[in-house]
């Protein structure tokens, strides 16, 4: 594929050796594409910093290869590389200024002091930094210095930005107005952006695509809406938003709950015995128990303003948890210890693999 | 205040216990300063205010002579083993940990651990077969035997600085295309700089004062300032001793305190 920005391919990594040794990463490929928005999301020790590290130039993969737009890369040191990074600390340089920081990529590329001093002026404009110039970093807040960062990381022109989690020392506010900010840099320059984070919402949010990570494997890679809606198995499920898990039979391409009730949740024909449905709690009814649903005690009911959130549990102990829209008056008219029937919204239940 | 906390100065007794010590410390140093302007002869008993004695020391060509010779070695010493120790931080701390840290951090050390004394006999037989197979007699001996003992008291504070830094400050650097050297010149120096400072500074005041080696190391006429004084000792004394030693200790002061305020600005 020639618009490829990115290419990992078969990547592992080793740290420590013999009984020390931890696996990092395991066997891991992934192309990211020119211009694409991509994020590498998973839990802390998941391998997606390393994976980023890896293609800075920061750390040499213990086997595979790393292309960028189809050269192998893999032994260039970070600094011939075309690949910039936004840091989770920033690592502004405490000793020069907010201009002096950002200039300083292009004048180690050795560019003529002119264009310098022309892109460096553009930059701080392109974050709304023009007026700090000539502060120092530390006199500079948190949101201010994040923006340094994302200047002196975009004024060489990268072909490809990596931001490590550069939004977790923000609070709230500051951290949603920085996500609508990095979308529109990325729009108006146009430069591949690889984006670390643990923050599933984040991800969502932001995305062309997300590459789920666990235990040094990428688990799913797709689109925000095909990993919340098809998540292949109970670690995406349960990373990404909320999921009820539900034991089911299979048999015939067909799915029963163990405890009953419908699904239009299928398998593949080969498969059979034991598997597990996962349901968002915004896809599951409360109805009136009948034949045709899935009875339920309701235990307890949360009052969270948009939504109401249910628990309540099954005839065999597990809970299922169903988020209601809240109506007008606040009120879904349910009193906990009711008994109930559950139904699924249609194509809103998956059978997860292994 | 409704402060309840622990805190030493409420134990009986400490007002008194803090006054003592600090008598003890600075008594005897303000008595050598007072007697400096002494007018007796006497170092007991006195006889007015006089400036005669720092007129007498500054007028002594020993004295000139010596302190000439201090400051000669000093500055010498003070810059050999702060560029040592600069290296010697760097290989220690911009790496990643390695087996027998702990074990390079003591050799490194190592002036800090061997008696003094110990050092000074060994340094005098090594300088001695050293003299007699090349023939120098000159200052070279006393100023790589200062330079050796400076190295820690340069070491420790560079490190310090070293290990304060954020690593990735160049990391950051080599991703926006520094070479190893442009990250050492542009990033790694410019905010060692307080550090090596300090360092030397430390290492020069270190070096003025040293008594001992220099003592068993010198030739016939290299007495620096602190060997001189030892020496005037034994045959008389006079306040001219004091008013030299005043005048040491104020130069001592001033780069101490500069030393304070180079180490502490940069840590807030």
């Amino acid at each position: 594929m020639p618009n490829d920005a990115i290419e990992a391919r078969n990547i592992s990594k080793i740290f420590g050796q013999g009984e020390a040794a931890v696996r990092a990463l395991d066997n891991v490929s992934v192309s990211i594409s020119q211009g694409e928005f991509f994020t590498l999301l998973g839990p802390s020790g998941c391998g997606k910093t390393t994976l980023l590290r890896m293609i800075a130039g920061f750390e040499s993969p213990t086997s595979g290869q790393i292309l960028l737009d189809g050269a192998d890369v893999t032994e260039l040191p970070p600094n011939k590389r075309p690949v910039n990074t936004v840091f989770q600390s920033y690592a502004l340089f405490p000793h020069l200024t907010v201009a002096q920081n950002v200039a300083f990529g292009l004048q180690m590329l050795g560019k003529p002091r002119a264009e310098v001093a022309e892109t460096t002026d553009r930059m701080l404009a392109l974050v709304k930094l023009d007026q700090m110039a000539g502060r120092k970093t530390s006199q500079l807040s948190g949101g201010q210095q994040q923006r340094v960062a994302l200047a002196r990381a975009l004024a060489p022109a990268p072909r490809v930005l990596l931001l490590d989690e550069p939004l977790s020392a923000l609070d709230l506010k500051l951290r949603k107005e920085m996500q609508i900010e990095l979308k529109r840099l990325q729009h108006e320059t146009g430069i591949t952006f690889i984006f670390v984070t643990h923050d599933q919402e984040e991800a969502l949010t932001m995305s062309d695509r997300i590459a789920v990570m666990s235990a040094g494997k990428i688990q799913q890679i797709g689109a925000p809406r095909d990993i919340y809606t098809r998540p292949v198995n109970r670690f995406v499920a349960g990373f990404i938003g909320e999921t009820n898990f539900l034991a089911a039979e299979a048999a015939n391409g067909r799915v029963t709950l163990k405890g009953g009730g419908p699904t239009d949740a299928t398998v593949e024909s080969g498969r059979s015995g034991a598997v597990t449905v996962a349901i968002r709690p915004e896809q599951v009814r409360i109805g009136a128990p009948g034949e045709g649903s899935l009875p339920a005690t309701l235990r307890d009911l949360v009052y969270f303003g948009t939504d109401t959130h249910c628990y309540l549990t099954l005839a065999d102990g597990s809970e299922v948890v169903v988020r209601l829209q809240s109506p007008a008056s606040g009120d879904v008219g349910l009193e906990p210890g009711a008994e109930v029937g559950l139904s699924f919204a249609p194509g809103a239940a998956q059978v997860l693999g292994d | 205040m409704a402060n309840r906390a622990f805190s030493v100065s409420r134990l009986p007794g400490f007002t008194v216990t803090a006054l003592a010590v600090f008598a003890i410390l600075y008594l005897p140093i303000l008595t050598l300063v007072a007697y400096s302007f002494n007018a007796s002869q006497s170092v007991a008993v006195w006889g007015g205010l006089t400036l005669d004695w720092y007129g007498k020391a500054w007028a002594n060509d020993h004295v000139k002579d010596a302190t000439l010779r201090s400051l000669t070695i000093a500055v010498s010493a003070s810059l050999i083993s702060t560029t040592v120790a600069t290296l010697a931080a760097l290989g220690t701390t911009r790496r990643k940990p390695f087996k027998g840290q702990t074990f390079i951090y003591v050799m490194i050390n190592q002036p800090l651990m061997v008696p003094e004394i110990v050092t000074a006999v060994a340094l005098l037989i090594f300088f001695a077969s050293i003299k007699i197979a090349t023939g120098y007699q000159g200052l070279g001996y006393l100023i790589l035997a200062h330079s050796a003992f400076c190295v820690p008291f340069a070491y420790l504070p560079i490190r310090a600085r070293l290990e304060g830094m954020d690593f990735s400050l160049e990391t950051a650097a080599a991703d926006l295309y520094a070479s190893p050297w442009q990250t050492f010149r542009h990033v790694t120096l410019p905010l060692l700089g307080p550090g090596i400072i300090a360092g030397s500074m430390l290492a020069f005041v270190i070096s003025l004062d040293d008594v001992v080696i220099t003592e068993f190391v010198k030739s016939g006429g290299q007495d620096t300032l602190p060997t001189y004084m030892l020496g005037q000792m034994r045959r008389q004394l006079t306040p001219e001793i004091n008013a030299v030693s005043s005048m040491l200790l104020a130069l001592t002061v001033a780069l101490l305190t500069a030393f304070f305020l180079l180490t502490r600005k940069k840590t807030n």
